[in-house]
């Protein structure tokens, strides 16, 4: 017996310096390293988000050429969307899950690892290809053929590289959802779960269901290019469309995966700051799942000018108008959870604020998107533009911040800067309107997206564009300074942080021990 | 061993193998990209990182076996590996369902269309006058590409291919009665069976692959057809392969005793993925060799 326990004592030691990183199946560790992958994938996309706005300043070329523009476009969104806020929530649900459920670790620990491991190397891959002959990928992050068949030498390598964020996204999902499924301590009901927790429950079924159906449409481009099929080249009976049935068939169901953590977050965080519990609990989970079914009937509304029979375009708009019933019963939900609610504003319910007011603003652009006669109008537009950053700007990235506030004292154990925090929220709303509410007017009067120069008239919308967007972009740069303050030090957060906070990972000391819970808590 | 103190859940502490399957990973895509890009090391690279991987494959999972046999794995732990492979077999699913839904569109829209049916009028009229596709001996395209083709019959070796899988079903059935009867002889046997017909399967699929190509003039660049083709049974093929190794792996397990009637996930979930290849073949059958 005592032998055993010195054995298991020397096993305890955790290796020292990277290895420790490299080789870790705890579900902190991971979460921690997917959470600053995100944050500097962020910075990265972020500068190629502010070389396209430096180039968009104002009319005429300035700083790059068209080919680089383009490839800036087609990059910023590969990286921001594979790179930064995927990751980012898979880091948030690493961390908090386990602590959620009443679980010691993921379900899966050492795929755990693996599913991270790959995404730097995937993104080496694809970052890499800015240095190739014929540049980076510039045909868009939809990769439509036949244009991005016209890529150089760095074809095969984005191909491959999103294969390889495919099989860490796949992976990282079925752990979360085996963790979900398998991992409750006892009495944890599926009825009783967090909100995060089931949206990530729904979320990963997403990802498991579309990510192989990209990783299929990717190797048809590939072999096209390479191995003389005709999947996607009409004189071989082919058909380009094909291929964006095929994506968007991946692609919008992508977007609710992008969307659906976020809408966990903001119903964990709301009744805190309410300090009343969440609104209408189940219809919340019901409105989720059928988001979740939506997502997969509705994926044709992204080519509605492609040329589809009308009984498609018909389908299509009102399939997705029906989406707006759901998401709706949300927002009304969160309304109704603040009302007569002794509100308080820390920074984080203040980003769930921004969250469910600008979420909404994209909400509707979406829906005067969704009408099939009106989008030939919008197409392909900047009014397109500001609709997809609304919902992924103010939508996504302000629930990861709403997150990060609101949970970095759990995992750090000491309060962040309040005054700062609120800073940076009156800095990022005020700059992330400023860049992308413009593009609403240009776009309705026919700026065309992708496109590095334009018309004279839409020449005062841009410079304002391009100042809000520098200015949300370096704003960041506080949030970093915020984050790695309270990560060094800082005021000592109890075990609760938050009052009106209710959740088993309240429960937990703050910071909490290095196996969530090693005997499973008892839940009411 | 290297457990934490957590009521029975296992939670390993730290693996090296996860990062030596991402090196390999990445060693072996850029191989890959640069053998498709024309470059001398693509192939090295290739087998470089193809060897590393199945070091990695051979080390996690022989680190598993070894931890399941000294007993680390409680029931909880064993639900977990069971949801994990069955949601991996859905992706898996879906994977196919991706060039399913390619052929199913390319028979219901893109040919009608490119022969003038409904909107596409003006395609077939401007483009290519007259042009009608004929499913499947005419469906590489307006332009023939891959030139005349014909297809392989049905009722030949694929027909008797079906019948092969369909029995390696019955077997690996077989094999799981005798397993859970703890009756060994009659689960090694099932086994062998299965793994021989999954290898007799590949022999004849490949045979059958070679008639096509230097016989029928079918290949992977006959157009819509041939890609469709090759593109699904390939994979399919993949998938049997990957299949017969699995099975080979179990039988190697069963022949050393590992399995116990209450307790043999790894048999289960290789029986699972067999089932899978299986119907998918029955979908490739119906729908790319028959209808």
């Amino acid at each position: 017996m005592s032998s055993a326990t010195a054995h298991e004592a020397h096993h305890e030691e955790h290796p020292s310096g990277i290895m420790r990183w490299i080789t870790t199946t705890n579900h902190k560790d991971i979460g921690t390293l997917y959470l600053w992958f995100a944050f500097i994938m962020l910075f990265i996309g972020g500068a190629m988000a502010l070389v396209i706005r430096a180039e968009l300043f104002q009319p005429g070329l300035q700083f790059v050429d068209p080919q680089f523009f383009n490839s800036m476009t087609t990059m910023h969104a590969l990286i921001m969307i594979f790179g930064a806020v995927m990751p980012a929530f898979t880091g948030l649900a690493n961390w908090l899950i386990p602590m959620m459920i009443g679980a010691p670790d993921m379900a899966l620990p050492r795929m755990n690892n693996w599913s991270f491991w790959i995404l730097p190397f995937a993104f080496a891959i694809l970052l890499s290809t800015l240095f190739m002959e014929g540049g980076a990928p510039a045909g868009g992050w939809t990769l439509y053929p036949p244009l991005t068949l016209q890529t150089g030498h760095a074809l095969p390598f984005m191909i491959l590289s999103i294969h390889m964020m495919g099989l860490s996204s796949i992976m990282g999902a079925i752990n979360i959802v085996a963790t979900i499924l398998n991992m409750r301590a006892p009495g944890m009901t599926l009825m009783k779960m967090p909100l995060f927790v089931w949206t990530w429950l729904i979320t990963g079924y997403l990802l498991i269901a579309v990510m192989p159906v990209l990783a299929g449409a990717v190797t048809m481009l590939l072999t096209d290019k390479f191995f003389g099929t005709s999947f996607f080249n009409a004189a071989g009976g082919g058909d380009p469309v094909m291929f964006q049935h095929i994506f968007w068939f991946f692609g919008h169901p992508e977007v609710y995966i992008l969307i659906l953590p976020s809408f966990g977050v903001i119903s964990s965080i709301v009744p805190t700051f309410a300090r009343k519990p969440l609104f209408g609990y189940s219809s919340m989970v019901y409105a989720t799942a059928s988001i979740a079914f939506l997502s997969f009937i509705v994926w044709a509304h992204h080519m509605f000018t492609v040329g589809m029979p009308l009984s498609g375009e018909l389908f299509f708009m009102f399939a997705t108008m029906l989406i707006a019933v759901p998401t709706g019963v949300k927002v009304f939900n969160w309304v109704a959870t603040m009302w007569k609610g002794a509100l308080t504003f820390e920074t984080p319910m203040l980003f769930a604020l921004g969250f469910i007011i600008m979420f909404t603003i994209g909400g509707f652009s979406g829906l005067m998107l969704a009408i099939a006669p009106a989008d030939f109008q919008y197409h392909d537009s900047y009014f397109v533009v500001a609709h997809f950053h609304y919902v992924l700007v103010p939508g996504s990235v302000f629930a990861i911040i709403a997150a990060v506030y609101y949970w970095l004292p759990k995992w750090t154990g000491h309060m962040y800067n309040e005054r700062l925090g609120k800073i940076h929220f009156w800095l990022s709303t005020i700059f992330v309107n400023l860049t992308f509410f413009p593009m609403h007017f240009v776009g309705l009067a026919g700026m065309p997206r992708r496109i590095p120069d334009y018309a004279l008239q839409f020449a005062d919308y841009n410079a304002l564009s391009s100042i809000g967007a520098f200015g949300f972009g370096f704003s960041q740069l506080l949030f970093l300074y915020i984050v790695l303050q309270t990560v060094r030090g800082g005021a000592k957060a109890g075990d609760r942080v938050w009052e009106g906070a209710d959740g088993l990972e309240w429960t937990l000391p703050s910071p909490p021990p290095y196996h969530s819970f090693t005997t499973p808590p008892a839940v009411r | 061993m290297a457990q934490a103190q957590t009521q029975g859940y296992y939670v390993p502490h730290g693996s090296h193998w996860p990062i030596v399957g991402s090196v390999a990973l990445f060693t072996l895509m850029i191989g890959f990209a640069n053998l498709l890009n024309g470059a001398s090391v693509g192939a090295t690279l290739m087998a470089l990182g193809a060897a590393l991987l199945i070091v990695m494959l051979f080390g996690w999972f022989g680190t598993v076996i070894r931890e399941s046999l000294s007993g680390m794995y409680n029931e909880q732990v064993d639900r977990s590996f069971r949801w994990g492979m069955f949601w991996f077999i859905f992706s898996e699913v879906m994977f196919f369902g991706a060039f399913f839904g390619a052929l199913f569109y390319v028979r219901f829209f893109a040919l009608p269309w490119l022969s003038g049916e409904g909107h596409g009028i003006l395609t077939n009229h401007e483009l290519w006058q007259g042009w009608q596709a004929i499913w499947p001996v005419a469906a590489n395209g307006p332009e023939a590409i891959g030139g005349k083709y014909e297809i392989i019959d049905p009722w030949g070796v694929p027909a008797l291919n079906t019948l092969i899988l369909l029995s390696s079903g019955v077997t690996v059935t077989w094999a799981h009665w005798g397993l859970k009867e703890g009756k060994r002889s009659h689960l090694i046997w099932g086994l062998v069976a299965t793994v021989a017909l999954g290898v007799l399967f590949l022999i004849l699929q490949l045979k059958e692959y070679m008639h096509g190509i230097h016989e029928l003039n079918l290949t992977l660049s006959s157009g819509i057809y041939g890609s469709l083709f090759y593109m699904l049974t390939g994979f399919h093929g993949m998938h049997v392969t990957l299949g017969v190794t699995m099975l080979t792996v179990i039988l190697i397990r069963a022949i050393k005793g590992h399995f116990r009637p209450d307790n043999h996930f790894a048999f289960e979930a290789v029986a699972w993925y067999w089932h899978f290849v299986d119907v998918v073949w029955l979908g490739l059958f119906i729908f790319v060799y028959w209808l």
